[in-house]
């Protein structure tokens, strides 16, 4: 969890605003490290974490955590994060000889198919909390997915995508008034094919978010001192349509980030 | 997560010859060629050369894949593949080569001899006894301490050392290179499998059949009793994406198996993440048209660098480039198990092939400045001088670094501008060594 960026978005983990849709996407840079922000942000709240790890393996975000206060293992054996490895179990799905449909990972073996069997995951993780184990209530669901652009990769088409994640938003979002944060990532502007581009993707998604961060690397150039720059946009909250845009240069260190207005690094200072 | 280096049990120990035994907190692994990062504690190996550790932050996680983009006549990437080998065999680890181009056995017995400490030459510890030498008294008197130490440096005795240099006019013995074990994959002499509902085409699916064979057989994957010793397994995997892989998308615009090549790239990564392994892969990146594939292999894997050659370029005659035989980009450097990953000081390296050595340089170079480059922002950061890489074994080897800056005044990626330079004329004492 990073101070400076929840001072930023205005939101601790005592009160932050439900229903919320953050798309969270990045060019030509490295946006994991607002994934790990978000975990144990909503860790930390105290809410029920549905978490879909599809490009690295759990200690990886297990070790970060801890750098960053929370403890994935524990959280993990009461079962308020539920943790979906994509890459442990991906030679295995690939080597079955029957695909069935319904299992979450199923899309490595007929990607054409769509994801319905990781929404079918997702849908019946999320809706858990409401049923609730003795003595452990959680709060509103939470689901975080890192990073999706990765099924572009694996075959799965745009509109498959955007149709998982229309599902999960009207799930839980809107029903379950829960907040989901996704990654995509994106390459350059001037792809030739959109029609299977991840712009397109991030395009689609950005229309459906409250919020989105884009984090990219600084116009001018490369600098040791300024990691990037990361822009954010409040989008539609509600019924209020407000479209405010602000830009932030961040650096990111071993147990957090700090973010400050363009210009003032300490480097430059 | 690249390998755990706490957690795991059993350290082989190396034979202690004093009394002395020094407490070691943490159960760290102890396999030969490994060393643990020092930002986090990832077990590293080395990409066999030293100046290429230096530039990906100490070495290649175990665990992780590495990407090179090839260059275009595929000499140096073939190199790098070669290094790689080579100090997989020195440092006693397994290895696993793939090719579909030349025959596994073709490039293993290419592979560049080590250079070792012995001026006597090279010794094989298997079946060669210690040269006994009969004026030396049984017993020492004053250096009674050294007792028991060997008395010559055997080149296996030098492979717990972390990094070797190789030497490229002299192929690898091929006693040393039999004694590590090596498992290949022919593309050509595979019979193809039909793999009626799987995505992959059949060469890669039955290379990814084979890998996963070899972790499970041979325990990289902790599958076998804790009696074994722990090792490494060294992926070489040669030129993928190329046509004789079955894949076509380097040969066309709307190739058909246009997500072959990255499913299996992320289901590599996922075996190489759940065993004790380490992989590089070279890849015919100048023949794919399409860049957003390329960008999609890069964010695949974990390091990615590219090899642009000077060669039949117009570049070759740029005297900025006088003393190199191509740049090296570092395309992308892995977080491992934390926030920060090693950002390097400037993107504009630039390699060359020596007899000894591969080193990597910084290619432009600041002119007597002062500054550090903080106070510059938003410009390209220039080094001032030239990093040492690691340390020579030969003490009259020469090194890296390079004392005095020449006075070149552009940038690398101001050069397609041109800008004047009278480079030639300007150099300040420069004492290159070219003689080796």
């Amino acid at each position: 969890m990073f101070p400076e960026l929840n001072s930023i978005l205005n939101s601790t983990p005592d009160s932050f605003k439900s229903s919320d849709f953050i798309l969270v996407s990045d060019r030509r840079a490295d946006a994991s490290f607002l994934i790990h922000h978000y975990l144990s942000f909503y860790l930390r709240a105290g809410c029920k974490v549905c978490f879909l790890g599809l490009v690295q393996s759990f200690s990886h975000y297990s070790a970060v955590g801890q750098r960053l206060g929370v403890s994935l293992a524990q959280a993990r054996e009461k079962g308020q994060l539920v943790f979906l490895e994509g890459l442990k179990e991906s030679f295995g799905v690939l080597l079955q000889d029957t695909s069935q449909e319904t299992q979450p990972l199923s899309y490595l073996r007929s990607p054409g198919a769509g994801l319905e069997g990781l929404f079918r995951f997702v849908e019946s993780c999320v809706r858990q909390s409401g049923d609730g184990n003795a003595g452990e209530s959680w709060g509103p669901p939470v689901l975080l997915i890192d990073d999706l652009s990765v099924l572009l990769s694996l075959g799965v088409s745009v509109g498959a995508i955007l149709d998982f994640t229309l599902y999960c938003q009207a799930t839980v979002c809107s029903e379950l008034q829960g907040n989901m944060v996704i990654l995509v990532r994106c390459e350059e502007e001037d792809a030739d094919d959109d029609e299977e581009g991840s712009n397109l993707l991030q395009r689609g998604l950005v229309h459906q978010c409250n919020l989105a961060l884009h984090v990219e690397g600084l116009p001018t150039g490369y600098c040791r001192d300024i990691h990037g720059q990361m822009e954010v946009w409040w989008r539609q909250r509600g019924e209020t349509i407000y479209n405010q845009r602000k830009i932030f240069h961040f650096k990111v260190h071993d147990k957090g980030a700090s973010f400050f207005a363009r210009g003032t690094s300490s480097a430059v200072l | 997560m690249a390998a755990p280096v706490r957690g795991m049990i059993g350290s082989t120990s190396i034979g202690n010859t004093t009394s002395f035994q020094k407490k070691t907190r943490s159960k760290l692994v102890s396999i030969p060629g490994t060393r643990p990062s020092v930002q986090n504690g990832q077990l590293l190996v080395s990409s066999g050369v030293s100046s290429l550790d230096y530039v990906i932050g100490g070495g290649l996680a175990v665990g992780t894949l590495l990407l090179v983009e090839e260059d275009h006549y595929d000499s140096y990437s073939r190199m790098l593949l070669k290094y790689f080998l080579a100090e997989g065999v020195v440092c006693g680890h397994e290895l696993f080569l793939a090719s579909a181009r030349d025959h596994p056995d073709d490039i293993m017995q290419e592979l560049p001899s080590p250079i070792v400490d012995d001026v006597a030459g090279m010794k094989i510890s298997e079946g060669q006894s210690q040269p006994s030498d009969p004026e030396n008294p049984d017993t020492m008197k004053i250096a009674w301490r050294y007792q028991n130490q060997p008395k010559v440096q055997t080149a296996l005795a030098s492979s717990v050392r972390f990094g070797h240099y190789y030497d490229v006019s002299k192929t690898m013995e091929p006693e040393l290179r039999q004694a590590a074990k090596c498992h290949s994959f022919y593309q050509l002499q595979e019979t193809p499998v039909v793999t009626a509902s799987s995505p992959l085409p059949s060469p890669y699916h039955s290379l990814l059949k084979s890998i996963q064979t070899v972790i499970r057989k041979e325990g990289f994957d902790g599958s076998t009793p804790q009696s074994k010793v722990r090792n490494v397994l060294r992926l070489g995997l040669h030129s993928l994406g190329s046509v004789l892989w079955g894949d076509d998308v380097c040969c066309k615009d709307n190739p058909a198996h246009c997500h072959a090549l990255t499913t299996f790239l992320y289901i590599l990564r996922g075996l190489l993440r759940t065993s004790l392994s380490v992989a590089m892969v070279t890849v015919p990146s100048h023949l794919t048209q399409n860049r957003a594939v390329m960008g999609r292999i890069i964010r695949l894997s974990d390091t990615a660098i590219a090899l642009e050659s000077f060669k039949g370029s117009e570049k070759e005659t740029n005297p900025l480039y006088k003393d190199y035989h191509g740049l090296l980009h570092v395309r992308q450097l892995p977080r491992l198990n934390c926030l920060s990953c090693e950002v390097p000081d400037t993107k504009d390296l630039a390699f060359k092939l020596k007899r000894k050595q591969f080193t990597i340089e910084v290619s432009s170079h600041q002119p007597l400045s002062a500054l550090s480059p903080q106070h510059t922002p938003n410009s390209h950061p220039i080094a001032l001088r030239v990093h040492s890489y690691g340390t020579s074994p030969n003490p009259n080897e020469q090194r890296g670094v390079k004392t005095p800056p020449r006075l070149l005044t552009s940038a690398v990626s101001a050069l397609k501008t041109h800008s004047t330079v009278d480079t030639a004329d300007q150099r300040v004492g420069c004492n290159e060594n070219d003689t080796d």
